[in-house]
């Protein structure tokens, strides 16, 4: 073991790869995970998250590339030797032991006197809300309570870093926004730091202090959920977290500030703001999300505004929200979604409406290739 | 629908007797009184109590016995082992031969393993001296190298439907290699490994073939005893040794099958 010094993050992943013979599962990988994050890693299936997770784990070696936490290189420890638990994708409970021995059994194997294993066994069965059920075998357990069971097992050890694999895709829904929170608390309570691999990106954007977005190997951006929604780096970022319309363009001019980009796509000239613009007639992606784009009868008359005449062509009732596919002029459809603030039933706008859309400057974001 | 279900019922009926009636005759003929074995003289028990003052035929029973345990315990062993390998280390070197040896000798005529041991078994004794006398252990020895294959296949089998992360988490929570196999991996496949036994078990009581190969004199299995004994006409004692057996093994049967329901119920969830 050595104590690395230069080292100030956590958790630090330095040119980490993995290959499983002629695939690379992960590319040359750079991370700093900081204390007490809740950090998420997504990504879609097979873009080597899962794997990430496993090398941090123990379970799979690097390629090449170090592995440090806490100062200390773990690359080389075998699982049962690191201070890193893991809660599994399939929970992974022991089917013969009931609840209490699946959660005692980290504790036994690092030979704790009985009083102090029962002590903190109990502790875990109160922070999950699970005493009653102790003595109860695993097949007698709800989903949602294995998933407890397995969070207290995982937890019971006092890990300096939890791992969890996808640990709400099991659930249904309700019972997942409801864990989501249950999660967030327990990790606020008791300051362990979580690496979560998840695939939702709703589970992501709302648990999470930081997010990386995971491709091919490679993280295409690493920032809070809402630096990631707004600001998406490029063009997968920004599709893979919510929807986005774009928009091909060229900047026709840029000035203190204001980028003026000229679209075939759009039929009109759209604008952004940047502190840092792209040069004059460069290729670029402009993006917009359907939440920043306010939908009209009438042309509105703020001049600074993007704005451009369109067709509804569908419309989906949501409830709370509804969805328009509008299409423009030029052909492209764009999705504007709308608040429905008014307690109505007549609808205002209907299919085949002419309408407007438009949005602000700032809300464009000029995306990278 | 009526008629299709009385044919359906008649077939069953057919069916089950086609394979216990047999059974049933062989049964019931052990309580006859009467010395030949096909006509009826009256119901006895007579012919169990002589079976009991038979040394001949207590001897090959023990011996069978003794074989039975041993073989089938040797083959639980290695076989559970052959299992964890196929079923755990992945895609090690030369994996599809180490398969094709372990299971080949499911599949090989037993007159030619037969041959293939006593041939080993005769060229060893002329170059080590051993075995210096064939029965019990060359008759094990035989038993264990097939049973070993099924072993092999039901651990495998059980292995494979597991969840590979139970170890995986065991381990994360800080249990060496070698504990996680005690602690999680036997557990969960001992139904398996019972199965295993027991049918490494029957499959050494009712070997004939390569039992006669391998044995020398003296060395006779009760399959060995019943066969040469039915060749000099069917005696009502070996109908009453029968139907010891049918029973014995129904009882063992039941009991396994009791106690692999309910740990396979533990183990499901």
């Amino acid at each position: 073991m050595t104590v690395d010094n230069e080292t100030h993050a956590f958790i630090e992943l330095r040119n980490v790869s993995k290959h499983f013979g002629d695939f690379v599962a992960v590319d040359s990988v750079n991370l700093r995970i900081e204390k007490g994050e809740l950090f998420s890693i997504l990504g879609g299936s097979g873009c080597g998250k899962t794997t990430l997770l496993r090398m941090l784990a123990g379970f799979e070696e690097p390629t090449s590339g170090r592995i440090f936490l806490d100062g200390v290189d773990i690359t080389d420890q075998p699982p049962y030797e690191r201070p890193v638990n893991m809660m599994f994708q399939s929970y992974a409970i022991f089917p013969h032991m009931t609840v209490e021995k699946n959660i005692a059994y980290g504790l036994h194997k690092d030979r704790l006197p009985k009083d102090e294993i029962e002590d903190r066994v109990g502790n875990m069965l109160k922070l999950v809300k699970m005493e009653s059920l102790a003595k109860r075998k695993p097949d007698q357990l709800s989903g949602g309570q294995r998933q407890r069971v397995a969070l207290a097992r995982s937890l019971v050890k006092n890990p300096k870093v939890l791992l969890l694999d996808e640990p709400l895709a099991a659930l249904d829904k309700k019972l997942r926004e409801h864990t989501q929170f249950e999660l967030m608390n327990i990790q606020d309570k008791l300051g362990i730091t979580f690496v979560v691999v998840t695939h939702d990106q709703e589970e992501a954007m709302i648990l999470s202090t930081r997010i990386a977005v995971m491709e091919k190997g490679r993280f295409e951006q690493i920032g809070k959920p809402k630096v990631v929604y707004e600001y998406p780096e490029n063009r997968f970022v920004a599709d893979f977290i919510g929807t986005i319309n774009t928009f091909d363009g060229v900047v026709q001019d840029a000035q203190s500030g204001r980028v003026i980009i000229a679209s075939d796509e759009s039929g009109a000239s759209l604008y952004a703001l940047s502190d840092s613009p792209p040069a004059k007639g460069s290729a670029v992606c402009v993006a917009v999300r359907p939440e920043k784009i306010y939908i009209s009868q009438n042309r509105p008359d703020n001049s600074e505004d993007v704005c451009l005449p369109g067709v509804i062509e569908d419309l989906g009732y949501f409830g709370n929200i509804s969805l328009y596919r509008v299409r423009l002029e030029t052909g492209k459809i764009v999705l504007v979604s709308a608040q429905n603030r008014q307690r109505t039933i007549d609808r205002t706008l209907e299919w085949d409406d002419e309408i407007f859309i438009s949005w602000r400057p700032r809300s464009t974001v000029i995306l990278a290739e | 629908m009526t008629r299709n279900s009385r044919f359906v019922i008649s077939m069953l009926v057919f069916g089950y007797a086609f394979l216990y009636i047999p059974l049933l005759s062989v049964v019931v003929y052990s309580f006859n009184d009467s010395r030949l074995a096909t006509v009826w003289g009256g119901f006895s028990t007579r012919w169990y109590g002589e079976l009991l003052k038979n040394e001949q035929i207590t001897s090959a029973l023990f011996l069978s016995l003794k074989i039975g345990v041993t073989a089938a315990t040797l083959a639980t062993l290695f076989g559970t082992i052959a299992g964890i390998a196929l079923a755990r280390f992945g895609r090690f070197r030369s994996r599809s031969l180490f398969t094709g040896l372990v299971l080949s000798p499911m599949v090989m005529p037993e007159v030619i393993t037969g041959l293939a041991l006593l041939l080993l078994f005769v060229s060893l004794q002329q170059l080590i001296g051993w075995p210096g006398q064939r029965g019990f252990g060359t008759i094990t020895i035989a038993h264990t190298t097939f049973a070993i294959a099924y072993v092999a296949v039901i651990v495998q089998s059980r292995l494979s439907a597991m969840d590979e992360s139970l170890e995986e988490a065991a381990m994360d929570l800080g249990g060496r290699p070698f504990r996680v196999m005690i602690d999680i991996t036997l557990p969960l496949i001992a139904p398996a490994m019972l199965a295993g036994w027991l049918l490494a078990f029957t499959l050494s009581l009712d070997d004939l073939v390569l039992a006669s190969f391998v044995s020398g004199p003296g060395g006779s299995t009760l399959p060995m005893l019943i066969f040469s004994k039915v060749k000099l006409g069917v005696t009502p004692d070996i109908n009453a040794l029968a139907t010891l057996i049918i029973v014995f093994i129904s009882v063992g049967v039941l009991i396994a099958w009791s106690i692999a329901r309910r740990m396979g119920k533990d183990s499901s969830g």
